[in-house]
């Protein structure tokens, strides 16, 4: 288990909250459709911090207005993927912003190991650091 | 003197160069620094200063001298004038209105023809600006309120390094206001003790911890073995959390060189982020952001120093402008004042600082102090910060104000939690996401705020324990700085 104060990764929007439920989620959704934000489903079982390119789960819902349809799309992939990271990202595709302006995590593994520190001594007293998921040593698909 | 008279006056001589350029001491509104006549074009710079005349001085002379002394104007008449295009160099004050319910204060608005510009230099503009007039006799005082600069201009400068899209990018965190603590004691922590409290602030929950303004290198820590521990810190909660973590390095000393040097020391180390402090001045603050530009860095700017001449709205610069000219000079992050904290500021006039950080185009807004539109030509925009004396029970104030693009700073409301830093920044975290997630669901958080975070408290012990301890903190007092308009203005 991770020993930060939540026992789990952070991530996203609500990770210190208790696990949002289905109604909780489909809310967040309405917002961000009536913001005009276009959703993605997006997974990984690699949660490194700096791992920006999580697998899509099929294509940003563009011209999807109802939040039914998204949360029909976030139950296919957890069904597909039980035991992967899986977040919601809302894209603003406004001028001046054009990037992400959502995105939470709806789905975790049940044991989530972190992360190993790696320090290699360098010149002086500086230290080099690698961090590496206690999980990413097995092949994909077989980590959590 | 009747309007009429001095409108006649000024243009009897203005107009006839054998008078204006005769030999001798004229009035300024007779030099043509006051031409009510003139419209302004897309191109000028417009200026708004608030002035007051010494007494006997006439409002309309005031201001057709603080558009001569920040321009051409010398107290006497040279003839070498005549050797140039000097109308357009002439600054040209072609209104001036009383400050509403302000005797003996009056709005005057100069228009500065683009040439007197050098391109991309916030040195030059502000020498020009504010280089002598404040201190020029016949006025008691002078403030620069708000600034217009043209599309022309704001195109020859880089802005923000950064800018706040990106950075939330490179941090991988969205939909939310980022937050952050600034370590404290602001003094006398060795570098060792002081990258203790940066690990337990992050590995808590916050995103940023910060250095204070005044923490350069000083006998009690060198600024290496800050860098090292501090940097220690960012990446052991990096990997305690699975999150992007940072901590603003600042750089700031006493020459160019050594900000290079401390600056170079932080890419090398790993950081995403660099602080200076608005005392190191324009050049520099242009240099760092060329720098940071070619080593995809974070500017973190502390507003050092600005409340010697922001403050008081008789006299000196109003931050609004300062924001205008810090964003195009480049910086990433911006304090912009919390309106609900220890330091001053108006939460209209706050808000107006905002938008100069963060909007695509400006409008005027003149209950927050915005007297122009202000198009910003897709310069990048500048993530303000929110910091001083705020904790997590004005969370749902702070995030009903100020939107989710900015940093909440809560420095002694992290560090001074009961229970400890960790819980501190536990507490801030839930407090923020439970607003956020509420103001999604469509609740009114300004008012049901209160009611959101004491059931947050019932999951989060840290929560309830700040929200015990800081329950009665409030800073009431009345600001300094409100913005005085007329509520039918005339259009400027």
């Amino acid at each position: 288990m991770m020993t930060n104060p939540t026992g789990r990764l952070t991530q996203g929007q609500f990770s210190f909250l208790p696990e949002l439920s289905d109604e909780e989620i489909r809310l967040q959704v309405e917002y961000g459709l009536r913001k005009g934000y276009a959703w993605s489903v997006e997974y990984t079982d690699d949660p490194h911090p700096r791992n920006t390119f999580w697998e899509m789960y099929g294509m940003p819902m563009f011209d999807l207005r109802d939040a039914a349809g998204v949360m029909l799309e976030l139950q296919d992939c957890r069904q597909a993927f039980p035991r992967h990271y899986i977040r919601l990202l809302a894209f603003d595709a406004s001028r001046g912003v054009e990037s992400i302006a959502m995105s939470f995590l709806v789905n975790r593994p049940e044991h989530e190991p972190g992360f190993f520190l790696q320090r290699q001594e360098s010149h002086g007293r500086t230290l080099r650091y690698t961090t590496a998921g206690y999980a990413a040593g097995k092949p994909e698909g077989e980590r959590y | 003197m009747s309007a009429d008279d001095i409108h006649a006056e000024a243009t009897e001589i203005s107009g006839n160069p054998s008078k204006r350029y005769a030999a001798g001491v004229l009035k300024y509104r007779q030099m043509g620094y006051w031409q009510p006549d003139y419209r302004p074009v897309d191109t000028d710079v417009i200026c708004l200063f608030r002035i007051t005349p010494q007494q006997g001085v006439d409002p309309v002379e005031a201001a057709a001298a603080v558009a001569g002394e920040s321009s051409t104007a010398t107290w006497t008449v040279v003839w070498t004038d005549r050797l140039t295009a000097c109308d357009s160099y002439r600054a040209r004050a072609y209104r001036v209105e009383p400050v509403p319910g302000t005797p003996g204060q009056y709005f005057a608005w100069v228009a500065y023809d683009l040439i007197l510009f050098e391109e991309g230099s916030i040195a030059n503009m502000t020498a020009s600006l504010i280089g002598n007039v404040f201190s020029f006799k016949p006025l008691k005082a002078a403030r620069l309120e708000d600034i217009r600069i043209p599309v022309a201009y704001v195109k020859t400068f880089k802005g923000p390094p950064t800018g706040l899209v990106v950075e939330r990018e490179r941090l991988d965190k969205f939909g939310r206001p980022l937050l952050g603590a600034t370590t404290k004691p602001k003094l006398g922590l060795s570098g060792r003790n002081y990258g203790r409290v940066i690990y337990e602030g992050l590995k808590g929950g916050l995103d940023f911890m910060k250095d204070d303004e005044n923490i350069n290198s000083q006998p009690f820590m060198h600024w290496r073995d800050r860098f090292l521990y501090v940097m220690d810190g960012v990446n052991k909660a990096s990997a305690a959390t699975g999150e992007v973590k940072g901590s603003y390095l600042n750089v700031t000393g006493a020459t160019m060189e050594d900000i290079y040097e401390r600056a170079e020391f932080a890419k090398e180390l790993g950081s995403v982020v660099i602080m200076l402090d608005l005392v190191v001045g324009w050049p520099a603050i242009q240099s760092m952001a060329n720098w940071a530009r070619r080593h995809d860095m974070v500017v973190h700017m502390h507003r050092a120093g600005h409340g010697t001449y922001t403050r008081q709205k008789n006299h000196g610069v109003s931050f609004r402008v300062m924001a205008k000219w810090l964003r195009l000079a480049g910086v990433d992050h911006l304090h912009a004042g919390t309106a609900v904290g220890k330091l001053e500021g108006d939460p209209l006039t706050v808000q107006g600082y905002y938008h100069c950080c963060r909007d695509g185009y400006t409008r005027q807004d003149l209950p927050r102090g915005l007297f122009f539109d202000q198009d910003w030509a897709d310069t990048r925009k500048v993530m303000p910060v929110a910091s001083g004396g705020i904790h997590a029970g004005q969370m749902h104030q702070l995030v009903d104000l100020f939107g989710d693009d900015v940093i909440l700073q809560f420095g002694g409301g992290t560090i001074g939690h009961p229970a400890g830093i960790q819980a501190g920044a536990v507490a801030n975290r839930v407090a923020l996401e439970s607003i956020v997630k509420a103001r999604n669901e469509g609740r009114d958080i300004r008012s049901e705020g209160p009611a959101i975070l004491h059931k947050a408290a019932q999951f989060c012990t840290p929560l309830k324990q700040a929200l015990d301890t800081w329950k009665d903190v409030s800073f009431n007092y009345a600001s300094t700085d409100t913005s005085d308009y007329a509520a039918t203005p005339g259009v400027a």
